[in-house]
């Protein structure tokens, strides 16, 4: 959109920043409330984390690849497995969907900022400050008893292991806290979310013609406030419990551990689909535009993620199958489980139908969404065999579980958010990144997760639980092992690839203008990247996609839209 | 069936180049599960040996072929539509028509779905019931399970027979059920019960006592281990169920009930002075003598088990000793410390342990 006289003043202004001295744009970085700045220091706070994490699986798969492994020790080990699930769920998966949001939301609903942008610049940095805290743990949580390190109870925490009798030290309280500030941080960014796009949509966006990865962003943002907040404050009270003498999950004096089990799923749960709905979100922008067709089925679309945001608060229970809670509880959560799979199912079949009839183009954001579809099918699948309680009296906490949850998290999530990775960059930097790098990207990773967490059910099936430093040769495990441990260097290799490709992008790839990808929505309809201001003239719409209708105006959509 | 708007549109297309639909490798599938099942594995859980483990195979059968029914036709329709509607180098540069939905679509694979999850969801239920809500029949067999960081400790009320780490119960006869009630809880942290052919687990939960059953009818022994994450040693927690057939289940309860052998000679009887005189005593108990500690497992028929630290070595004396010379060297992070005896010592208490069949 054309610069106005309104806003030339401001882009002198931002010119010249461009020439000021390196320490005056660092500067600027960490004093700004810009949504698009903080989006990115989000992902890209996130992308060293997931590097931290994902170097924290490599090692457990070494340790693991062969029986009798001494390679680490077993304190080593529970600590690797507590770091890695902490740092991919709170300090990967949480800030690189903020982030993207951060990024994307306002530019897609026509809006300058988020509702609350120092909100925003503080949600993020209280995150930050959380992630370092919980690695500042290998330094600092030995305390006088010189006990441990980083926190090794799980990163699912379980009381009593987390009591001081059982946990000295200071590791579990580096864990309590840095989860309660990247729980602060992620209220404070879901607010936000929900305010704005509640409140700062352009003129004729309608609810009915929002993105539908704005409308995920919303159910996203609900579902954190509601979940969240039960974490966090359980933190607050395994905080009393261990030094100020309350007993709410101290079993020896007569707290209880089932109640933590409680407070944790209640945030657990649902945080399987705060962050899958934005991988829902990338898919539904990625899918339509890459097959040249308009979402199918919108309004269902839009019913099944507000249904799976109701639904997924009353599933928490199916992680305690195996807790005893008897025969009644265990059939409510067994019905509540698979009753999400309608929802979830009919957004799969909506993808389906959008491709049905389409052009579609495997471009690398394509390539990555079709493997989403496939493994997201699965790991459904694999959900539906583990909602069937007696099947988990099995398989819970064994490595099928591992499976099934690397499958939503990695098949799914992480394929949506490579595939975003893609779609948005030329957005971001205003260049395109490189379609040989991708494909490679593409191919090795999806042999290594295929390697990896295809046959990591089977070990699951025959008896190998989760958490187990080392095994006795003779089970019939060693194979699998191997295998899994040796997917994992392909993916390594393949996330290398996606490095390398963005930096190199960054400088080399072709420029690539307002709208790369002919796509529909307004992000799409200002510069490469966007000015500070976003848009110079607030835009308005007529339909659910507006540059459609700009490129088609014999044909817009708002005459077809109900 | 109506599709509600459709429409074709004119569109300057500039770029893009077809690509051939990519091979998705979708290695996932029953044929994997199915070579799963064939391995021989001693804890795999389709190879059922009570009723507990059989259900749950039963219904999980019928739920994979169920899932892999669906996976074959929803993989099976987004494959074809990849291929069939890929985008092709000779295509007009026109945009495909544009469909926005259609009610009649979208009920149909609600309802589908739905129908499902209710066939599902009744399958699901009758085991539930069919598992824990039924009655505890008055002749079945009791045995307190209690989970410690990192051993089991068993205990036969009835029998008045206190052991650790193998668990021994009797065959049932399918015509006469007798099946063996665990009741579970945890001196400390929560573990949980696992033994794959006999039944699903069952989490051991301090303060909260928890149940679970199972009816064996093959002798033979079964392995397991803690599936709950419990502490340092948590891999090392393991279990081992020696199901005997009713006569040689007898014998072992009669042998267990003796009280500990206290016809020493030589060395051994040195070496019961070694423990009497040391902090083994806190820890554990060997019946008929001051031993009375219960933090660690009861030792009074040490001898009569195959395997030392939960599951985790051969009983041999030179394992026992090494052990007792220093746990950690062979499970580090167990709660038992070295006591720092001189080879003396060492050689003298392994002879006394070594004696208590």
């Amino acid at each position: 959109m054309s610069t106005t006289h309104a806003t030339e003043g401001i882009d002198e202004a931002l010119a010249s920043e461009h020439g000021r001295p390196p320490l005056n744009r660092v500067y600027e970085w960490l004093t700004t409330v810009d949504h698009k700045k903080i989006g990115l220091m989000y992902v890209l706070y996130a992308l060293v984390f997931l590097v931290i994490g994902g170097s924290e699986a490599i090692l457990m798969r070494i340790q693991l690849a062969v029986s009798n492994n001494h390679f680490v020790s077993p304190q080593v080990f529970n600590r690797l497995f507590t770091m890695h699930g902490t740092t991919m769920i709170f300090f990967v998966a949480m800030p690189v969907v903020f982030g993207c949001g951060n990024y994307l939301v306002p530019l897609m609903i026509g809006a300058r900022d988020m509702a609350f942008p120092r909100l925003n610049a503080f949600s993020f940095w209280i995150s930050a400050f959380a992630g370092l805290l919980l690695y500042f743990s290998y330094f600092g949580a030995s305390g006088l008893y010189a006990a441990g390190s980083a926190p090794d109870v799980g990163w699912f925490a379980y009381a009593p292991l987390t009591a001081r009798v059982f946990s000295p030290g200071h590791s579990t309280d580096y864990w309590t806290l840095s989860v309660f500030l990247s729980g602060v941080g992620s209220i404070g960014t879901s607010i936000n979310f929900v305010t704005t796009i509640l409140s700062m949509r352009c003129k004729g966006m309608k609810l009915s013609r929002m993105p539908l990865l704005v409308w995920l962003y919303l159910v996203m943002g609900y579902l954190v406030i509601v979940a969240v907040s039960p974490l966090t404050a359980a933190q607050i009270m395994l905080t009393l419990d261990r030094y100020l003498g309350s007993h709410f999950f101290d079993t020896q004096a007569g707290g209880s551990a089932v109640l933590w089990m409680h407070f944790f799923w209640i945030f657990g749960h649902p945080e399987v689909y705060v962050l899958i709905l934005p991988a829902f979100a990338f898919v539904n922008e990625i899918v339509p535009v890459f097959s040249r067709k308009a979402m199918f089925g919108y309004p269902a679309m839009v019913a099944a993620s507000v249904g799976i945001g109701f639904i997924s608060l009353s599933v928490w229970a199916h992680h305690m199958f195996t807790v005893g809670m008897g025969a009644a509880a265990n059939t409510f959560f067994v019905f509540a489980t698979m009753v999400i799979s309608v929802p979830t199912g009919i957004k799969i079949f909506n993808w389906l139908a959008t491709i049905w009839g389409g052009k579609v183009i495997f471009a690398t954001p394509m390539m990555f969404c079709v493997g989403f579809l496939f493994q997201f099918l699965i790991a459904g699948l694999t959900g539906i065999m583990l909602a069937v309680a007696p099947f988990t009296w099995q398989l819970g906490s064994s490595y099928f579980v591992i499976a099934h949850f690397h499958y939503v998290i990695v098949g799914g999530i992480l394929y949506g958010l490579f595939g975003a990775f893609y779609y948005w960059y030329p957005k971001v930097t205003g260049r395109m990144m490189s379609e040989t790098l991708g494909k490679w990207h593409f191919w090795l990773f999806t042999i290594g997760f295929h390697l990896t967490f295809d046959f990591m059910h089977i070990p699951g099936i025959l008896g190998m639980p989760r958490r187990i430093y080392t095994y006795e040769a003779g089970r019939g495990w060693d194979i699998w092992n191997q295998i899994v441990s040796v997917g994992t260097i392909f993916q390594a290799a393949g996330t290398l690839c996606l490095v390398f490709n963005m930096v190199w992008s960054y400088y080399r790839g072709k420029t690539a203008g307002h709208d790369p990808w002919d796509a529909w929505t307004l992000e799409w309809s200002t510069s490469s990247p966007p000015p500070d201001y976003n848009f110079a003239i607030e835009p308005t719409v007529n339909s659910r996609r507006p540059l459609w209708d700009l490129k088609h105006p014999e044909d817009p959509d708002s005459d077809y839209e109900l | 069936m109506s599709i509600s708007r459709r429409r074709q549109s004119k569109s300057c297309r500039t770029e893009g180049p077809g690509h051939r639909v990519p091979v998705v490798c979708a290695l996932w599938g029953l044929s994997v599960q199915a070579h799963a099942a064939n391995a021989s594995s001693p804890t795999n859980m389709f190879n059922p040996a009570a009723t507990p483990a059989q259900s749950i195979y039963s219904v999980a059968m019928f739920v994979l072929a169920i899932t892999l029914a669906i996976f074959l036709v929803v993989a099976g329709l987004l494959l074809y539509a990849l291929i069939r509607y890929r985008h092709r180098p000779d295509d007009a540069d026109i945009e495909p028509a544009q469909i926005y939905g259609s009610n009649q679509i979208e009920l149909s694979w609600t309802v589908i779905p739905i129908l499902i999850v209710v066939t599902l969801f009744l399958a699901t239920t009758r085991v539930i019931l069919e598992t824990q809500a039924i009655p505890k029949p008055a002749d079945a067999m009791n045995v307190t399970v209690i989970g410690h960081q990192f051993w089991w400790e068993y205990r036969y009320p009835k029998l008045g027979v206190v052991t650790a780490n193998e668990l021994h119960i009797p065959t049932t006869d399918p015509a006469h059920p007798v099946p063996i009630y665990l009741t579970m809880t945890s001196a400390d942290t929560d573990h949980s019960f696992w033994v794959p052919r006999l039944a699903g687990k069952m989490d051991l939960i301090p303060n909260r006592v928890n149940t679970m059953w199972m009816d064996p009818q093959q002798a033979g022994l079964y392995l397991g281990q803690c599936a709950q994450y419990c502490g340092t040693q948590h891999a090392k927690m393991l279990l081992r169920v020696y199901v005997q057939t009713p006569a040689d289940f007898a014998a072992w309860v009669s042998q267990q009930k003796r009280p500990a052998q206290q016809e020493l000679g030589g060395s051994s009887a040195e070496g019961q002075t070694v423990f009497m005189h040391n902090a083994c005593i806190s820890c554990h108990t060997i019946s008929g003598t001051a031993a009375t500690g219960s933090f660690g497992p009861d030792l009074t028929h040490l001898a009569s088990r195959d395997t030392i630290a939960s599951g985790a070595v051969q009983n041999t004396p030179e394992n026992l000793r090494k052990w007792i010379d220093n746990p950690d060297s062979m499970k580090p992070g167990s709660l038992m410390p070295s006591m720092h005896l001189n080879s003396h010592d060492l050689d003298a208490i392994t002879a006394y342990l070594s004696q208590l069949r």
